[in-house]
């Protein structure tokens, strides 16, 4: 046994099964008796339904029922509730339409869920959906959210004007506007952050079922169960926690996609309640494309007042977020508490004010995913930046260091909200431009010039925030949950341990970097740790895992668990060995009598703990478990910088990454391999936002990247060797140090990329272009400044 | 997919009886659009035929031909020492074709009888001249391919070979692909063969593969990357979409007919 503890690079110990197909995912589990959902989804925008047809549905082989979204409201099933709400500069709440389980008179976007046929098998249930007659009248839809945000466009919900969510602001526009009055330059930026579609390897999946005393049990491919048992239990289906099971066993992949509470898992959960057979659903890919949720779509003006120096003085942003036709469960706080907020970056402006204003369209729901309103806050401002230096001819890496906040003005507050803990942005800046040979960038571009290659190279310094907190800030600010997580640790009588978290793996590796922790805390070998996640019946009641927030905030709470794991063990060390509990001390696994050669090793401890026969029975209940929630006292923010380089072809204005490095500050690091695997995956992530994936509507809500034939998923061939590294700052407020390392990939690398394809374009008089830098958008604006070039 | 009674003949005689009788039956060859097209529901045969019996599979050169069966794998075409030699454009088209996976069981036969206007094989045809060969007849690539998705075989009409004259002097195939699906946006493919001098294109058609003649009159007069370089393509006709619009695909197929001569020598 080698090095296992915090900072070793231990292999992943769930690999091994994940590699040889051995994992256990919802689609892989079969009960006795199962039916089979298959959902009938609209293939229209926006629709008036005058009336659903079921009966030749429902009389077709092996149909054992057909449900409408008439059936749930007449059982009384309530609608998907919204986790977050939002108030309006003018203080009224955002509006929050009805988000009809199954579509009831309206249809609002393709893939918008109208009837479910369970029958006995999937393929049977599937031939029946396509005999359910529904009468459509069509209406005009909108799918753009500048012209959803027109007067006179379509209403997504008849009830609300102008399809207006809310109409949010954030900062001091008194101070913002007195700063303009002065400045010397005024820099402005209107630009487009794209949508995308996640795309986890492993679609969406439910698995219903409710025994003979009412129990339910839902599996599901969720981020969260517990959420999902409050959401489903309390508000939609009406069943009491304690007959409610929710299990998310392996999962692939959720990048946010899987944090929400869908509408299939309340419709086998439901389903299976009625019929007293489980019932199963899981998504075709084309089903993931029209129904999980989307992610970023805004549309932005930035503006910047400078002095004369370069120095920012005040940021003026006003941007539409796309909410899409519902609301998904945690959609109002992406672009206004995880967005706006951000809006400060690594720079010292010192006065922000932001205007967000949500708007509905007819297309899939927006929500969480991987970055989360951070890409779109780091893209504005890094972009913004590059955008300044361009115009007032500033050096972007003088700039940046001009404006950066120094090291020592932590904590930092920023003018939008934020309390910065920790930071050091010029050591992360200047470890990638040495790693990425920024200073012999010219001798490249030369040789690239002389094999007819446009080359550029561009960086971005990018913040942003994780485990978000804390819960009771976070509850002023609209959220309508908790945000602390909880662990339970139990050391077993012959001293191996089982973790019960509160977090959720699907993906991250948490049965590796987790039991890291205890090898470090507690002096237990690995192979003497358990991991256990993602079933209510075996957990207690946690938040699961988004927001980079596993290791900051389940982490610490294992810690505080740990914390009393040992203060206890202390006390029955104490007592075995004759000993003052001032006088004990624990390390590497055992509690010593100080100053003496008297130890007891923690299985020594546990086995008195559960055979308490010499025991302080009078003082101490028996047993060895605690459990700890933990709830974090501010968000930890990593950031770094990244530094792209690209190569453009000038005849077909294809852009091929050449080189890409990350230099990230995520707090302290428990496992250098695993942190590694994050970036590099956020990376390419980012890089297929810049470059590749773009969810396509037609004007009127058409999906037109409904497959993978449409919808660019960057590809091996798409992504460049990716350099690494961390320079960190400790987290000063939890008891780790550690920041969070899931997104700081996908948040720092589009603006990187955009930066650098620019700078490749310069010489074309480019100063901005929008993602994703397709070759034909690259090649339009070649063909449109060549003319230009030719007469200077 | 819907339901459908497969159908595995011994002969290519009974092949040809089962489509002969059922108009609502489909050929599968490779099935590497066919299957998924079925998975999507696009497509509800009656029955499917499936050819892999049949021993239409492999790669003969004579002197003046090169013949591969219909049912013979874009790998094994993609590999082939003999196609290398005789036509290497057609070696490395095949090479391009989907992934791994989808080059061990596509065929070339599938290809050209589906006519999809994205794919590559259609190109390779047109250029080179080659005979498409059937259990009735033998057609003329330029007389086989009839717009998108359509061709000049009949309902019981099943390729068997396709017939590539030879000697070929140059042959080279250049692809912009379409970034998602990696299918050809553009796709050239240049020849001089006992053909002529020919150039196909696939990809940018509204109607499917089509023959550039102006390039071909330039190439036959001076067979060099210069003679192409300069001759402009009229979108007019071409295919727009969210991946490229027509005057983008027009100026990649002068960029890519342009690196074909090159790559051809």
């Amino acid at each position: 046994m080698g090095f296992e503890g915090i900072g070793a690079a231990v292999k992943r110990r769930e690999d091994g099964r994940f590699l040889v197909g051995r994992g256990h995912y919802v689609d892989d589990m079969n009960r006795p008796g199962q039916l089979h959902a298959y959902i009938r989804r609209s293939d229209r925008p926006h629709a008036r339904i005058k009336g659903i047809d079921i009966s030749a549905a429902a009389a077709a082989p092996g149909v054992v029922a057909v449900y409408t979204g008439a059936d749930l409201v007449a059982d009384g099933i309530g609608g998907l509730p919204c986790g977050w709400q939002i108030h309006s500069k003018d203080g009224s709440p955002m509006a929050e339409p009805p988000h009809p389980v199954l579509a009831v008179d309206k249809v609002r976007h393709v893939g918008d869920p109208i009837a479910v046929v369970i029958a006995e098998t999937r393929s049977q249930a599937k031939d029946a959906a396509e005999l359910l007659a529904i009468d459509f009248a069509d209406l005009p839809g909108v799918a753009d959210l500048r012209a959803a945000a027109a007067p006179g466009a379509p209403l997504v919900h008849d009830e609300v004007a102008g399809n207006v969510c809310y109409d949010w602001h954030i900062g001091d526009k008194a101070a913002v506007d007195a700063a303009f009055a002065i400045a010397k330059h005024v820099v402005k930026l209107d630009l487009v952050n794209n949508r995308l579609i996640p795309n986890a390897m492993e679609p969406r999946a439910a698995l219903g079922e409710c025994d003979v005393a009412g129990h339910y049990t839902l599996s599901t491919t969720s981020q969260n169960p517990h959420v999902i048992r409050l959401l489903m239990g309390a508000f939609v289906l009406h069943i009491p926690e304690h007959k409610l099971r929710v299990i998310a066993p392996d999962v692939g992949g959720g990048f946010g996609s899987k944090i929400y509470h869908y509408a299939e898992e309340a419709i086998v959960t439901w389903a299976a309640g009625k019929l007293k057979r489980p019932v199963k659903w899981t998504a075709e890919r084309s089903e993931s494309f029209m129904s999980d949720a989307h992610g970023r779509d805004h549309v932005s003006h930035a503006e910047m007042a400078l002095d004369a120096e370069g120095h920012f003085l005040a940021l003026r942003v006003s941007t539409l977020a796309n909410m899409g036709a519902y609301l998904s469960t945690f959609a109002p706080s992406v672009p206004t508490y995880l967005y706006a907020t951000l809006l400060a970056g690594v720079y010292k402006t010192p006065a922000i004010y932001a205007e967000v204003k949500a708007i509905f369209t007819n297309t899939v729901p927006v929500d969480a995913y991987r970055g989360a309103g951070r890409p779109e806050a780091a893209f504005l401002l890094e972009r913004l930046v590059d955008v300044i230096a361009h115009d007032t001819g500033i050096d972007r890496v003088a700039l940046r260091r001009k404006n950066f906040i120094p090291a020592d003005a932590f904590p930092y507050q920023t003018p939008v909200a934020l309390q910065y803990d920790s930071g050091d942005y010029v050591t992360t800046l200047e470890a990638a431009m040495k790693a990425a040979d920024w200073a012999g960038f010219p001798a490249r571009r030369q040789a690239a010039v002389a094999r007819g290659k446009l080359r550029g190279i561009g960086m971005s310094t990018y913040l942003e925030a994780c485990g978000i907190a804390p819960s009771h800030i976070a509850g002023a600010l609209g959220a309508r949950a908790g945000l602390y997580e909880v662990a339970n640790i139990r050391i077993h009588p012959t001293g191996s341990v089982t973790v019960f978290t509160g977090s959720h793996s699907h993906g991250q590796g948490h049965e590796t970097t987790f039991a890291q922790l205890v090898v470090d805390q507690l002096g237990v070998p690995l192979d003497q740790v358990e991991i256990v996640h993602g079933d209510t019946g075996e957990i207690p009641f946690g938040m699961g895992t988004y927001g980079s927030r596993s290791l900051a905030v389940g982490g610490s709470a294992m810690v505080k668990a740990m914390d009393k794991i040992i203060a206890k063990g202390k006390r029955i060390a104490a007592h075995l060995m004759e000993a003052s509990v001032a006088d004990i001390e624990f390390k590497d696994g055992a509690f010593r009598v100080a100053g003496t050669d008297k130890s007891k090793a923690l299985a020594e401890i546990s086995l008195a703990a559960y055979i308490p026969h010499n025991y302080p029975i009078e003082e101490l209940e028996p047993g060895l478990e605690e459990t700890a929630f933990y709830d974090p006292k501010n968000f930890t923010y990593p950031g770094g910088c990244h530094v792209c380089e690209v190569e453009i072809d000038p005849e077909t204005g294809v852009t091929q990454v050449v080189n890409f490095v990350a230099v990230d500050d995520v707090g302290r690091v428990i496992n250098p391999m695993i942190v590694e695997g994050q970036v590099q995956g956020g990376v390419a992530q980012g890089i297929g936002q810049a470059l590749l994936e773009a969810a396509a509507y037609d004007a009127n809500g058409q999906l037109l990247s409904g497959s993978f034939m449409d919808y660019t998923m960057p590809r091996a061939d798409n992504l460049p060797n990716i350099t690494v590294g961390t320079e960190s700052t400790l987290c000063t407020h939890n008891p780790l140090g550690s920041k969070g390392c899931g997104e700081v990939g996908a948040i720092g690398s589009p603006p990187a990329v955009i930066n650098a394809v620019v700078d490749a374009l310069k010489e074309y008089g480019v100063r901005h272009l929008d993602m994703p830098a397709t070759p034909e958008k690259i090649w339009s604006i070649i063909q449109a400044n060549r003319p230009k070039m030719a007469a200077e | 997919m819907y339901d459908f009674a497969y159908q595995k003949p011994g002969s290519l005689a009974d092949a040809v009886k089962l489509l002969a009788a059922d108009a609502e039956a489909k050929v599968l060859a490779g099935g590497q659009t066919f299957i998924p097209v079925l998975k999507q529901r696009l497509n509800k045969p009656s029955a499917v035929v499936d050819l892999a019996g049949l021993g239409l599979s492999g790669i003969t050169v004579t002197a003046n031909a090169l013949t591969i069966g219909a049912t013979t794998t874009h790998a094994t075409v993609a590999r082939s020492a003999e196609v290398k030699k005789a036509i290497p454009g057609l070696a490395l088209l095949a090479s391009w074709i989907g992934d791994n996976q989808v080059r061990h069981r596509g065929t070339i036969g599938g290809s050209l009888a589906n006519n999809d206007p994205s794919a590559c094989y259609p190109a390779a045809a047109l250029a080179l001249g080659a005979t498409i060969k059937t259990n009735k007849r033998a057609i003329k690539a330029d007389d086989f391919f009839q717009g998108m998705f359509t061709t000049a075989l009949e309902p019981d009409e099943i390729i068997t070979a396709v017939e590539f004259p030879l000697p070929v002097a140059k042959s080279a195939y250049e692809k912009f692909r379409q970034p998602a699906s990696r299918y050809a946006l553009v796709g050239v493919f240049v020849a001089k063969g006992p053909e002529g001098v020919r150039v196909a294109v696939t990809g940018a058609g509204q109607g499917g593969v089509f023959r550039v003649p102006e390039m071909e009159a330039a190439l036959a007069k001076n067979w060099s990357p210069e003679a192409v370089a300069g001759i402009k393509i009229s979108p007019e006709g071409l295919n727009g979409d969210i991946h490229g619009s027509a005057a983008y695909r027009a100026h990649l197929i002068s960029v890519m007919a342009r690196r074909a001569v090159a790559a051809a020598g």
